[in-house]
């Protein structure tokens, strides 16, 4: 019972870490209806970035704010360069898809470039010590983990659910054109989106860095697959729904890992892709698009 | 002169949709644009509202040059688009979508612009949380208007408000577009009903292909012949 309730806070931890990520998915999907598969590798600079900056004796907070600054302005520059001028030259879908796959690359390798392919030993920056809870011996560094995301996500869809600016997000996200008569400037409002799910992906990284005392380039192609299978699990778009997706892919493998074997842990997440791909594409909180009369 | 569109072209790719089009609009009027399917009418409102770029040829409203002014700027200059299709934000409320037809207004929250469009529309006041996705095709059609004059705008211009609707319900629309009319909003309104869109207006432009093939005073285009044989059918 105790070793369950040790992998039921530990799901719950790392799955709000994936919801972060998986929000930055949902929020680029939400506005351009694109699936922006160099999120992992923004997630990994982030990483990187937090990294970088400890080192310099930024202390953690300082250091982590500075990473989420630097990821989110990554994010806006991906776009910016490579995103942007594919809309503008109205091309096919398919072509700003494979152009992330290509950003991916090029940020994982500039990471290899910089920081070397190797792993590296991150300070155990948000450690209080372990504490017993009912005989049960718990690692602080999770709660901080779960603290400080639920913290942020209800923050996001504060901002997006009760103010101007993210009403102008929602309504962007479901008619552009619309929402370009409204005096909405969309191209800001996909900056502002960019820059949303940039920073957040750089706190989830700088948190596992420090969750797992380890940095490498090749972080976030695991966990960036896992916020994927999270955010469509909830709902490709939905705020609430990639919370959600998120929280039940951590705690799923999590479980899974105790009862089925550590081993399965990773394929978890592929399991409930592809379970919901068949049984509810639109995912948990997904809508089927409102037909207009 | 409130707006003057002088030698104005526009393609999509290959396509010339938009030939040479003159068009003014004076202060106070309603001036009709009417034409058949294709024949460029909502082009021309989305070039006017910087939806669709011009090629060539000048949009000047209030003496000032607005041609190619992204889309987003233009509601704040006081031109605001009933779009053709309503295109409402089916995911959001009515009170959401209305109070985003204030968005370029600022931060300030104004009731005004409710209680006026509350009073051209009630049924919007009854169905203000009412996700605007469901609600029917006439009542999208009054908040896409609604929404539109949220900006207090000094011209608004509407694309097809009569469409697919029933003809009570067409005529009610009429009906309120003089009544906006009225209270000093100046209107372009376009339509395929031309009957109607002749009888509430001052003045309008028969479009074809892409071109301004007539204008005139709506009266005497209702008595044309050329008119009533190419767009009003069997007139009584
Ligand atoms: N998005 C578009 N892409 C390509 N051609 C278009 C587009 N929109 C309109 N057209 C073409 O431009 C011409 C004028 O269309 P439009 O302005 O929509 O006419 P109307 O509103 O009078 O029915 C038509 O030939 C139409 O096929
Ligand atoms: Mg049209």
């Amino acid at each position: 019972m105790a070793i369950f309730i040790q992998q039921l806070c530990n799901g719950l931890a790392l799955g709000l870490v994936y919801a972060l990520v998986a929000v930055g998915y949902s929020l680029v999907f939400g506005i351009l209806r694109l699936i922006n598969f160099s999120h992992g590798a923004v997630y990994a600079f982030g990483a990187h970035a937090a990294f970088f900056f400890v080192g310099l004796n930024f202390g953690p907070v300082p250091a982590i704010i500075a990473a989420l600054v630097i990821t989110g302005l990554l994010g806006v520059v991906i776009d910016k360069t490579a995103l942007a001028p594919l809309r503008k030259k109205r091309s096919v879908p398919i072509a700003a898809l494979v152009t992330t796959l290509g950003i991916s690359n090029i940020i994982q390798n500039l990471l290899v470039v910089k920081f070397g392919s190797q792993r590296k030993p991150f300070p155990d920056f948000f450690n209080l010590g372990a504490f017993t809870l009912g005989g049960i011996q718990f690692s602080s560094r999770q709660f901080v983990m779960f603290g400080v995301s639920l913290v942020l996500l209800l923050l996001l869809l504060l901002v997006v659910n009760k103010t101007k600016i993210g009403l102008a997000m929602r309504a962007t996200a479901q008619n552009a054109k619309a929402a370009s008569l409204m005096g909405i400037n969309v191209n800001s409002i996909i900056t502002l989106t960019f820059l949303m799910g940039g920073a957040s992906a750089a706190i989830a990284g700088g948190m596992v860095g420090g969750y797992y005392q380890v940095v490498y380039p090749g972080m976030g192609f695991m966990i960036g697959l896992k916020a994927f299978a999270a955010s469509v699990l909830g709902g490709i778009g939905s705020l609430p729904g990639a919370l959600v997706g998120g929280l039940l892919v951590g705690v799923i493998e999590s479980i899974a890992a105790l009862y089925i074997g550590s081993n399965y842990r990773d394929s978890m997440a592929f399991i409930i892709l592809i379970v919901v791909l068949i049984v509810r594409p639109a995912g948990l909180f997904g809508k089927n698009e409102v037909v207009k009369v | 002169m409130l707006l003057k569109i002088t030698g104005l072209n526009a393609f999509y790719d290959n396509v010339h949709a938009l030939k040479n089009i003159d068009l003014t609009i004076e202060k106070g009027e309603i001036v009709s644009l009417i034409g058949s399917n294709g024949a460029g009418k909502t082009s021309t409102l989305s070039c006017i509202t910087g939806l669709v770029a011009a090629r060539s040829g000048r949009i000047v409203y209030k003496d000032r040059d607005i041609t190619n002014f992204p889309a987003h700027k233009i509601v704040g200059l006081g031109i605001s688009l009933s779009p053709e299709g309503r295109e409402v934000f089916p995911g959001l409320t009515v009170e959401e979508n209305l109070r985003l037809g204030m968005y370029a207004k600022g931060g300030r929250k104004e009731s005004a612009p409710y209680a006026r469009v509350y009073e051209l529309f009630p049924r919007l006041k009854e169905r203000n949380q009412q996700i605007a996705g469901t609600l029917s095709g006439g009542e999208q059609q009054m908040l896409a208007i609604a929404r539109a004059l949220m900006s207090e705008p000094e011209l608004l211009l509407l694309d097809e408000p009569s469409l697919g609707l029933a003809p009570n319900l067409v005529l009610l629309i009429f009906e309120l577009i003089k009544e906006i009319s009225k209270q000093g909003v100046t209107i372009l309104l376009v339509e395929q009903n031309a009957n109607m869109a002749l009888l509430v207006s001052n003045r309008a432009y028969v479009l074809e292909t892409g071109r301004v093939a007539l204008s005139g005073e709506s009266g005497s285009l209702l008595n044309d012949e050329n008119i009533k044989k190419a767009y009003l059918g069997n007139v009584s």
